[in-house]
């Protein structure tokens, strides 16, 4: 408890900055959904043939996942507030738009019949009687749709739109508890107030109610104004994930050697490339074998200082599962060294950019190294279970893994692909959930092994000394084995568009530091 | 006051109302009465436009309604609904006063008319600052009778006023209000089911049935010459 309250304190300011973006996000897009829905709400309830098909298309919208929502709008939106909005903007539709033709319906005919008898017009039936009837239906609309988009604004951090996400997310990628907690507990307190201050408003009738909405309606456009926070400004604007944002060897490894100093945008590490296509951002943190660097053009800036340790791929297996299958460990290591930069970089571009699937890629390159057997078509009762983690590299890896030990042993392969992240595939490998999955070893020292100052600084940042001692130490500590590495290093890095970094004649991170002093 | 010539209303192929004529000299009270679906309301809500003739012609002191427009036309005909057709998010001075502000009357001008409707119709003054569903349905028929007199309308119609209220409020309210000059000088049309309370409040009567006047007149007349056997039974005569 007090390591979450003194990391409350330490964030405090970007917390609160977060806090006013989620509260921005929510109430613009909210704001939005009410210049849209009450007319339509209202426009249907004039023309009822239409009602069930507006209402209809309102609830498709409704059920699409948000993560998915978001997939579709990138392409055309891009990244930042503009697809958080239109997400937000779309769920926020069917409840004000159905609780406004409701409220209206639930008008009695006999007092809409008086307003006409007394000779009313239309409008004036709409605006003097049938809209303040309506009010507090349509109120409640607002309150779920205002709940709804607290919770669905998380996801804006996927984006690069802000908001609490970025904690929940950070704190997911980082498997930090306090993190994600700093992130849902202000969240949830946002949705419950809300509720209880639009319920609260809902209640009052009369004059009061009318100037409490007079009030709520004034006060929305003030609270969108959060969404006009600055935001990653400055020269050059960059756009890091989440978990490269908070880890020791990601960018607070960059400030301490380097000295840089950015203020970048947070974002879903596989839409950082497309975000960098695009010029939204013109630094991002990628991996150094990623096929949209080939893709895209960029250029990766050359790390002379070694702030980021070598990260060279390896699978890490379980010694109980190799001492059962002692067939494994030959079939694995025959593809030590196999791999290389430029190979991994061309496997990752057939399949980001070629669109290959991985069983494909994976038969191509297991053919072309003279490694691929066709599988024999019997049962195969003994499994082993290969978890990765959730990008396309892993992914590949898989499937060669798969088409490798299923072609040269008896044993049938599980695939768990798309674990979360470096800590839960840990986890699953010390539990047992799975048999072993493809590491690397700058992760396996900083982010599990975790070493003291003293021993990291008297360990050489070369990459036979960091895969020397990840092998000794995941033994003795957690009899697991590192098998011979793949050849390829993929190494977190910086990197920019290749004619951006060449115009301003950037070609490595000092120079990078140079140019933003 | 009011001249009706065969006025027809089609629903599809049924005709609700079939070619009736009848007039209504000014300050009678001219009571609508039959079973359901009998067409007398439909007749009603054809005099103030709130159902639009098939055919026929209605006119209004002289005037062809045809030549106002809907809303203008009702602002200067009373109307009074069942159970009153308060608006229930007005207040009862709101209410009341929800015509003469639609004719844009000067504030003072309908405070005063307001003070003036208490007093006729025996409200209390503390009434006016409250809400329709706080009054009694005694009390709310009153207000809605005063919201319908309010700009001093030469005709009011009335479609089953007092259809909410139990049988004994309902004598009492029927009889005090009829009794009062204000209706007396007024032009009536009321709409009703109930025997006993057109014989008690209608000049004349017009008994209607599918759609046709089956028989006009006085309610001595009825009780003198019944016209047919269906007037017989339904007065149960």
């Amino acid at each position: 408890m007090t390591d979450f309250f003194q990391f409350l304190t330490d964030q405090s300011d970007k917390l609160l900055d977060q806090i006013l973006r989620h509260v921005g996000l929510t109430m613009l897009s909210l704001l939005i959904a009410m210049v849209v829905g009450i007319p339509l709400g209202i426009f249907i309830s004039r023309y009822k043939r239409l009602a069930s098909s507006v209402l209809g298309i309102a609830g498709v919208l409704q059920t699409i996942p948000s993560l998915a929502l978001l997939g579709f709008l990138i392409p055309t939106l891009g990244i930042g507030i503009g697809p958080a909005l239109v997400a937000l903007f779309l769920y926020a539709l069917l409840p004000i738009i159905r609780n406004t033709f409701v409220g209206i319906q639930g008008v009695s005919p006999i007092v809409k019949e008086a307003a006409k008898g007394v000779g009313m017009t239309n409008r004036q039936i709409l605006t003097k009687i049938e809209l303040p009837l309506a009010l507090p239906v349509l109120f409640a609309g607002i309150r779920t749709a205002a709940v709804i988009n607290v919770g669905v604004a998380t996801l804006a951090a996927y984006v690069a739109a802000g908001g609490l996400g970025e904690f929940i997310f950070g704190g997911i990628a980082l498997s930090n508890v306090n993190m994600m907690l700093a992130g849902a507990i202000p969240a949830a307190l946002l949705a419950v107030g809300f509720d209880l201050g639009l319920a609260q408003l809902q209640k009052l009738t009369g004059n009061r109610g009318r100037v409490g909405a007079l009030v709520f309606l004034l006060a929305l456009p003030v609270l969108t104004a959060f969404t006009m926070l600055p935001q990653g400004s400055g020269k050059l604007v960059a756009g890091f994930a989440h978990e490269f944002y908070g880890r020791a060897d990601g960018y607070p490894g960059l400030q301490k050697t380097y000295g840089l100093h950015l203020t970048p945008r947070l974002i879903d590490q596989n839409l950082m490339y497309e975000a960098i296509h695009r010029r939204q951002v013109d630094i991002i943190s990628g991996y150094s074998t990623d096929g949209r660097i080939k893709a895209y053009n960029l250029l990766v800036l050359d790390d002379d200082r070694r702030a980021f340790p070598p990260y060279y791929a390896a699978p890490v297996v379980r010694q109980a599962t190799l001492d059962r299958y002692p067939e494994l460990q030959p079939t694995l290591d025959l593809l030590a060294g196999k791999l290389t930069d430029s190979a991994m970089t061309y496997l990752n571009y057939r399949a980001d950019y070629l669109h290959d699937s991985p069983a494909k890629i994976a038969q191509l390159f297991l053919e072309r190294s003279g490694l691929y057997k066709t599988p024999k078509a019997n049962p195969r009762p003994q499994r082993i279970v290969l978890g990765t983690k959730v990008f396309t590299e892993q992914y590949i890896l898989a499937e060669i893994y798969r088409q490798l030990i299923e072609g040269h042993t008896e044993l049938g392969v599980d695939a768990r692909t798309g674990l979360g992240g470096t800590q839960i595939c840990f986890d699953a490998l010390r539990s047992g959930s799975i048999d072993f999955y493809p590491e690397y070893t700058g992760t396996g020292l900083l982010v599990i092994l975790q070493p003291s100052p003293v021993v990291l600084h008297n360990l050489p940042m070369q990459p036979d000394s960091v895969y020397g001692f990840v092998k000794r130490e995941f033994q003795q500590k957690y009899q697991l084995a590192w098998m011979a590495p793949l050849g390829f290093n993929n190494s977190y890095s910086l990197m920019m568009r290749r004619e951006q970094a060449n115009a301003l004649d950037i070609q490595s991170i000092s120079g990078l530091v140079g140019y933003l002093k | 006051m009011i001249h009706v010539r065969n006025l027809t209303k089609r629903f599809g192929s049924q005709r609700a109302v079939d070619t009736i004529s009848f007039n209504v000299p000014s300050g009678e009270t001219l009571v609508l009465l039959g079973t359901s679906g009998c067409g007398k309301t439909t007749t009603l809500k054809m005099l103030n436009r709130l159902i639009e003739p098939s055919e026929g012609i209605i006119e209004i002191n002289g005037t062809d309604i045809k030549q106002q427009d809907g809303p203008t036309l009702r602002r200067s005909i009373g109307y009074v609904v069942q159970e009153s057709g308060l608006f229930p998010h007005y207040s009862i001075y709101d209410n009341i006063g929800v015509v003469p502000r639609l004719l844009g009357w000067p504030p003072q001008q309908i405070q005063q008319r307001i003070a003036e409707l208490l007093t006729t119709l025996r409200l209390p003054d503390n009434l006016l600052n409250r809400y329709p569903d706080e009054l009694s349905g005694g009390q709310r028929q009153r207000v809605g009778l005063a919201r319908a007199l309010a700009v001093r309308p030469p005709v009011v119609l009335m479609d089953e006023p007092f259809g909410a209220l139990d049988p004994y409020t309902r004598r009492h309210i029927r009889q005090e209000l009829f009794g009062l000059d204000e209706l007396r000088k007024t032009t009536v049309v009321l709409v009703t089911h109930d025997v006993q309370e057109a014989l008690e409040v209608a000049d004349r009567i017009a008994l209607m049935d599918q759609g046709k006047i089956v028989q006009l007149g006085s309610p001595t007349d009825f009780r003198e010459n019944p016209a047919t056997d269906f007037v017989r039974d339904f007065f149960d005569f």
